[in-house]
């Protein structure tokens, strides 16, 4: 059975290559990619797990994480951060915030497929 | 009849039991078991010395002589404690306060310690009380010749039996006020002394007066008879020396330097004062009661010419009544004994501490002042003063021929240490009083005392020639010592009164008011005046916890209510009281006052102990030590400020580097965040889209071509960013060099427009206007190329109108030239506007393509050509604007 995932992205290649790469596991997703509506999109969508950017327009990864989390519905979400910005701060304020998983750009096919895996089945 | 052995033996058996008494006192105040001694009870009947030999034997004197007047003598006293409240409890509040010692001392002290004041008030208290101790061996030698056979009584005799008197009352003196040597002057044992002599002195004269009225008068109503029928019945009434007497006794009490060391100095609680307004009163009206009595029984039973100052001995001597007779004469011996043991010795204390010791010190090298030298020097000039001061009295005396009636003496006396008043009572309510006006009117009214009163005593011829009497000094009339300035016809005494202290009052007053106080005269006069604002006197140690509530309240004024709270926690424990406030006790008062002392200062801290405590009020050594030590802190903590304000300038400075810092650092990690995420995200492509290439065998010919265009796409923009990025480095770094050619500016626009325009997929449509215009310049021409190449594909990229399109136009703008770059496109917001200049500000990035970095490299060239760039908003789009000065070059270089 497929599993819904939503990727919060803003950069259309990696749409792109993130979108195909988990369609190809049997994974249904979608994308929105501006960062004030993220929080909504989520509430409506009510996802499997998300695939979060860190660099967003209009709201960053970390406070749509510390919006969701403190949301009793999505407490236990599997959130998969991704971040171009590479510095360790990131990462602290990420797992402050709650983040299930948490990947510096650029990562490797198999990477994000595994690591998405895993997020899924361990919310099982 | 009683020998005269007999009656030395009784004498000396007496002085023995006082003796005793005395000693057993001052042990047990020495065990510090001294409550009793210093009951209410002993204090007044202590007062009583005020009733002497004069008051033992010359009231009956007085009261045959002149009949009623003599009640005034007991009349003044009486008033002053009634009016206690008034003049007397202010008095014993200062004198106790200040630790004064004498009447001297505590004028001294008024008037800013004046040392000459109190050498003045010391010599003319000797002068004036010498006449009264002279009285006193007059009264004793009197009283034992009356039991001496009257037949070898001559004048050479009686002379030599009051020489011994003298002895005998010096020794005794010494004795009893030198055995020891205590800080606060009080002595226990002669107190003690004196009250039992107070009690001996009353029974003497009830007992006499008793067997008087009940024994020879026959009760009540005959005695009322007798008086009736004497002339002392007669009420015959002088005002004038009523009223003079009155004030003068009441004056005397108060000044009397040996008043004041029973009053003030032995004071051990201002309460007494309370209990004795009423019970010394009491006491006078017992001593006076009979003594109206006994004079008219004199007079009636003794032979005329019978010395009526005796009557109190030669009423029972006639009547054979010889055991109340020697109860009578122990009764005068005491009087006498304890006002010459108390005046000698509040006079002692005045000679040494105000004439003999600052001598003795100021011959003395500074290592000899050893405390144990010192107090045998003391010791030693107080036995000496006293054997003076007795010694002057039998001068006197012999001088005076003892002829005199006592009353008269007494009341010479009397004047002489009224003189003190105005100084004393100006000092203690009335600020304006000021050192030289008190000098002034006491050696004025001394000096009139003295011509009038003193000199006059001693008799014609004795001292003043009978020719001043009658003629005045050196004939001036009105220069006589018994009618001053021509006023005749007045009663002597009240003469002498009434001009010596108007005069004395006179010259206090006015050179007060022309004169200035010292500092510390200013300081002590509002201590004196205001004594009940600031002293507590009233609250003793029995009021401990209130007390400790103010020392706590202090302390955490001072210390903090943290370490205050800590402090008294600690003793609390210590003394086993946890959680109550801990007791005052003198180890914990000391604790605190040097805790205090290390915030405040030693000086304050104990003027502020001392203050709460209530023992002392703050001396003015205190004072002048607070002031020392404000003066002190004021200085430092002026320093302090100096030093403060330069440090809060100091961490300005840091503070504003600092965030200069921070700003730094923040722009420094967002920079670095943003190359960062410039750099990974074609990077993440570029990845991820070749690692499909290589995993996926099964991609469709399209797909392959799609995600190998993608991954050229991303590496074009991750050189073009490269290249961004080292170019803007270059021209941060300034390490720009310029290649300078002169063209036209138009020339160089077209170039532009032919670069950017070489995409033909762009829809924006590029106007240049006024192209045919010359305008030459010389500047890099490439730079200036690449920022216009810049603004045109920023307009390519961004501008959002339907039918895009970009005005370029070229113009002089006087102070150089000018090139507007006028697109349609939407106006960049105001709250962006700032930005636009800034390093990865991407504004309406839609396909994010840029990084972000055209404009700040565009700002960056033009200020090397010594120009700038501007944005403009329009209404409708937005205006670049590209001042350059038309020789750009110099400006740069």
């Amino acid at each position: 059975m497929g599993k819904h995932v939503l990727l919060v992205e803003d950069e259309t290649n990696i749409i792109e290559a993130i979108q195909f790469l988990l369609s190809r596991e049997g994974w249904q997703v979608d994308t929105h990619s501006d960062g004030a509506t993220a929080v909504e999109k989520v509430r409506n969508m009510r996802p499997d797990l998300v695939v979060l950017d860190y660099m967003l327009p209009g709201k960053n990864g970390i406070d749509i994480l510390t919006e969701l989390r403190a949301d009793p519905d999505f407490e236990r979400l599997p959130v998969l951060m991704l971040t171009a910005r590479g510095q360790s701060r990131d990462r602290d304020l990420a797992e402050r915030a709650g983040v299930s998983r948490f990947m510096t750009k650029p990562f490797s096919n198999t990477e994000v497929v595994t690591a998405v895996r895993d997020l899924v089945q361990l919310a099982q | 009849m009683i020998s005269v052995n007999q009656l030395v033996a009784v004498s000396l058996v007496y002085v023995a039991f006082l003796f005793a008494i005395a000693f057993f006192a001052e042990r047990a105040s020495a065990r510090g078991r001294s409550g009793w001694l210093r009951s209410p009870l002993v204090y007044t009947l202590s007062l009583s010395i005020y009733c002497t030999a004069w008051t033992f034997y010359g009231a009956v004197g007085y009261a045959a002589r002149s009949g009623m007047e003599f009640v005034t003598i007991y009349l003044g006293p009486s008033l002053v404690m009634i009016g206690w409240w008034w003049v007397l409890r202010k008095l014993v509040r200062i004198g106790r306060a200040q630790r004064a010692t004498s009447v001297a001392d505590l004028i001294s002290a008024r008037y800013g310690k004046s040392n000459l004041l109190a050498i003045v008030v010391t010599l003319m208290a000797v002068v004036g009380v010498t006449p009264y101790i002279a009285l006193q061996l007059q009264s004793v030698t009197l009283s034992v010749s009356i039991f001496s056979n009257p037949t070898d009584a001559d004048v050479l005799s009686q002379s030599t039996a009051t020489f011994w008197v003298a002895c005998g009352l010096a020794i005794f003196t010494v004795l009893f006020g030198t055995r020891n040597l205590n800080a606060n002057e009080r002595h226990d044992g002669v107190v003690i002394a004196i009250a039992v002599e107070a009690v001996v002195k009353l029974i003497a004269l009830l007992a006499v007066g008793i067997f008087v009225v009940w024994g020879i008068a026959g009760g009540i109503g005959p005695m009322l008879d007798r008086i009736d029928s004497s002339p002392i019945g007669e009420w015959s009434m002088d005002r004038s020396r009523w009223v003079a007497l009155t004030a003068l006794s009441a004056a005397a009490f108060l000044a009397l330097p040996r008043m004041f060391q029973v009053m003030v100095v032995e004071n051990e609680d201002e309460r007494h004062l309370q209990i004795a307004s009423w019970a010394f009163p009491l006491y006078l009206m017992l001593m006076s009661l009979f003594v109206v009595p006994i004079a008219v029984v004199g007079l009636d039973i003794l032979p005329a010419g019978s010395n009526p100052d005796l009557f109190v001995l030669t009423v029972p001597l006639a009547e054979g009544r010889g055991g109340l007779a020697t109860l009578s004469f122990l009764g005068g011996f005491s009087s006498a004994t304890s006002m010459v043991i108390v005046a000698t010795l509040a006079l002692s204390t005045m000679v040494s501490n105000h004439i003999v010791m600052p001598i003795w010190l100021s011959t003395q090298a500074e290592g000899a002042q050893v405390s144990g030298d010192v107090r045998n020097v003391v010791i030693l000039a107080r036995r000496a003063s006293i054997l003076l001061i007795i010694f002057f009295g039998y001068l006197y005396y012999r001088l005076s021929g003892g002829g005199a009636a006592l009353a008269a003496i007494g009341l010479i006396s009397f004047v002489g240490v009224a003189q003190f008043l105005p100084a004393m009572l100006g000092g203690i309510f009335w600020r304006g009083a000021t050192r030289w006006g008190a000098l002034a009117g006491l050696v004025v009214g001394f000096t009139v005392w003295v011509f009038c009163s003193l000199l006059p005593s001693f008799g014609p011829d004795a001292v003043l020639s009978a020719a001043v009497f009658d003629h005045g000094i050196a004939g001036l009339g009105w220069l006589r010592p018994q009618a001053l300035f021509g006023v005749e016809g007045i009663d002597p005494t009240v003469h002498a009164i009434v001009w010596s202290i108007t005069l004395n009052m006179v010259a206090f007053l006015g050179v007060s008011l022309v004169t200035f106080p010292q500092p510390l005269e200013r300081l002590q006069g509002a201590q004196f005046v205001n004594v009940f604002d600031h002293s507590t006197q009233a609250r003793g140690w029995d009021a401990a916890p209130a007390t400790s509530e103010d020392l706590m309240v202090m302390a955490q004024r001072i210390l903090g209510p943290a370490d205050a709270l800590a402090l008294f926690r600690a003793e609390a424990e210590r003394q086993g009281v946890t959680g109550h406030l801990p007791e005052p006790t003198q180890g914990f008062l000391q604790a605190l006052e040097r805790e205090l002392a290390g915030s405040v200062g030693s000086a304050t801290a104990h003027a502020m102990i001392s203050q709460l405590v209530g023992g002392a009020s703050v001396s003015v050594e205190d004072l002048m030590a607070v002031a020392d030590e404000s003066a002190q802190i004021l200085e430092y903590s002026n320093r302090l400020e100096a030093k403060s304000a330069e440090l809060s300038r100091t961490a300005r400075q840091l503070r504003e580097a600092n965030e200069k810092l921070t700003a730094l650092s923040v722009q420094k990690d967002a920079f670095l965040g943003q190359i960062s995420h410039e750099l990974r995200t074609p990077m993440t492509s570029i990845r991820s889209f070749s690692e499909i290439l290589r995993d996926t065998d099964e991609l469709e010919q399209s797909e392959k071509t799609k995600y190998a265009s993608i991954i050229h796409g991303e590496t074009i923009r991750l050189t073009r960013l490269l290249d961004d990025l080292l170019d803007l480095s270059v021209l941060e770094n300034g390490q720009v060099s310029l290649n300078l050619d002169t063209g036209n500016l138009n020339d160089v626009i077209g170039q532009a427009v032919l670069s950017a325009g070489g995409d033909r997929s762009t829809r924006l449509s590029v106007r240049h206007e006024n192209a045919e215009l010359d305008h030459p310049l010389t500047t890099d021409l490439d730079r200036l190329r690449q920022v216009f190449i810049n603004l045109i594909t920023n307009a390519q990229k961004y501008c959002d109108a339907p039918q895009p399109e970009l005005h370029i136009d070229a113009m002089d703008g006087g102070d150089g030239l000018r090139v507007v770059f006028h697109d349609n496109g939407t106006p960049i917001p105001a709250e962006s506007r700032s930005l636009i200049f800034e390093k990865f500000s991407r504004i309406n990035d839609k396909d994010g393509s840029g990084a972000g970095l055209g404009l700040a490299i565009c700002r960056e060239i033009m200020a090397r050509l010594g120009g700038d760039i501007t944005h403009e908003p329009r209404s409708d789009g937005n205006a670049f604007i590209v001042h350059l000065p038309v020789r750009a070059a110099m400006a740069a270089q």
